[in-house]
């Protein structure tokens, strides 16, 4: 009986074991709206905690006595504060989540998407929070590590659990929506950096250009990463064919949707260039690849192993995004109606390009909320 | 800007700011004005949200050296 903290390790295990959870998110209405924990059997509702102040009764007669119940703040103090209140009045268990939404947004589980050829695997960074995804390819010994998220101390963890020596870190494309690690775990591991060029124009740093037909070999054996120019969402945007199964897409192609243009002023200029990726360069694929894009944006494009991933024929027979015959109205799906990009994407642009270096505390308020990458 | 009360939250995190706004205007009588200072960043959103939901009337806002500032109109 009481009030007991849950940590966003705890919580994203019970979102990816499909537990039943009964969410009461005391934040207020905008930043609820905006973004919130999602999961299959996840019930949540809002109550902002200032309107509690005057008594809890109301909010009492909504939570159920036969789920677990989370409160949720943006970083704890006010979801301590309610389950406390909570607690006192009926005597019920209550949990808070620790660290808030802040910790929440951070939170990175790591599953193992494949095997790969003499022993190789592929591994799946899910920032569950978020909804970004980054990849680490080993093979004896060795890694390249994909698309990864700013925490890099995740990936050095990883790293020495599979005793491997990073090789490569990859950025698929110029990121917006959050921080990339790649620089900094490349000069971490004394690594190479790899970005698309077309995408570095304002870097500050120097870097290994991604370029189309690159092949990136990671350990002993015949892993191959290819490098394929694709498009799009922005113009450098590459994707990389690993060990001719695997079709890491970046922001190009989701589950369950497709990338958009990412500069808002941009996407009459890269519509023809995404409508050639999706609908000419990754058709004429072999379409037995299997799919890991860079993001997803609902719960339901997890598997039941909590990874996203889906066959490439698959995609080009229910992906809605892969199936605008028509080119116009292709062109007004994806420049017309786009969600709002927030303002922080300039400043995340400018970090990634080494032109700006927030601190911790900014880069956290910068990446909060979900990914717009997708069309919606 | 005139106040009839000034509440000093500064170094506090959240809920404390609206709570302690809350008793602060509980004290005041109708048309009276409280000035807060925060520090928390939450406070930016969760202040105007408490005021518009409790019926009362954000006057203005300001941030001057990091520090939030709202003047309440209590209703
Ligand atoms: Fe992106």
């Amino acid at each position: 009986m009481g009030i007991q903290a849950l940590t966003a390790a705890e919580l994203a295990k019970k979102v990816m074991n499909q537990e039943p959870l009964f969410i009461l998110d005391v934040r207020n209405e905008d930043e609820f709206q905006d973004w919130k924990v999602e999961g299959k059997n996840v019930e949540i509702i809002n109550k902002p905690y200032f309107e509690l102040l005057d008594g809890i009764d109301e909010i009492l007669d909504r939570i159920p006595s036969d789920k677990e119940v989370l409160i949720v703040c943006a970083k704890e103090g006010s979801s301590q504060f309610v389950a406390d209140m909570l607690a006192e009045a009926d005597g019920g268990d209550y949990l808070y989540l620790q660290g808030g939404m802040k910790t929440w947004s951070e939170h990175i589980e790591s599953v193992k998407a494949a095997d790969l050829t003499d022993g190789g695997e592929l591994y799946q960074f899910v920032r569950i929070g978020k909804g970004c995804l980054s990849y680490a390819v080993l093979s004896n010994g060795e890694a390249a590590i994909v698309d990864p998220v700013r925490f890099t101390d995740a990936f050095a963890s990883f790293l020495e659990e599979k005793q491997a020596v990073l090789k490569y870190a990859v950025d698929t494309h110029l990121h917006a929506d959050h921080i990339s690690g790649g620089r900094e775990l490349a000069e971490r591991f004394d690594a190479s950096y790899l970005l698309p060029e077309a995408d570095a124009g304002g870097v500050t740093f120097s870097y290994e250009p991604l370029e189309d037909g690159k092949t990136l070999t990671v350990g002993s054996t015949e892993i191959d990463i290819q490098a394929l120019y694709s498009p799009g969402h922005t113009i450098g945007s590459t994707s990389l064919v690993v060990d001719n199964q695997y079709l890491l897409t970046g922001d190009i192609l989701f589950v369950d949707s497709i990338g958009r243009p990412d500069l808002a002023g941009k996407a009459e200029d890269w519509v023809g260039d995404l409508r050639e990726t999706l609908y000419s360069r990754y058709a004429n694929l072999d379409r037995n690849l299997i799919v890991l894009p860079a993001h997803f944006s609902k719960k339901e494009e997890l598997d039941d192993s909590g990874r996203v991933m889906a066959k490439l024929d698959d995609l080009y027979a229910r992906n809605h995004g892969l199936n605008i015959e028509d080119k116009d109205t292709f062109r007004r799906t994806v420049t017309e109606n786009l969600p709002p990009q927030p303002n922080s994407y300039a400043t995340i642009r400018q970090t990634n390009m080494g032109q700006a270096a927030p601190t911790e505390e900014e880069k956290t308020e910068m990446e909060i909320g979900p990914n717009r990458c997708a069309v919606s | 800007m005139e106040s009839n009360k000034v509440l000093n939250a500064e170094g506090l995190a959240c809920p404390m700011p609206v709570v302690k706004a809350k008793k602060e205007i509980d004290n005041l009588n109708a048309g009276d004005i409280l000035e807060i200072h925060a520090t928390d960043k939450g406070a930016a959103s969760d202040i105007p949200a408490w005021t518009k939901s409790s019926g009362h009337e954000l006057v203005q806002q300001d941030e001057e050296n990091d520090i939030l500032k709202f003047w309440i109109k209590k209703a």
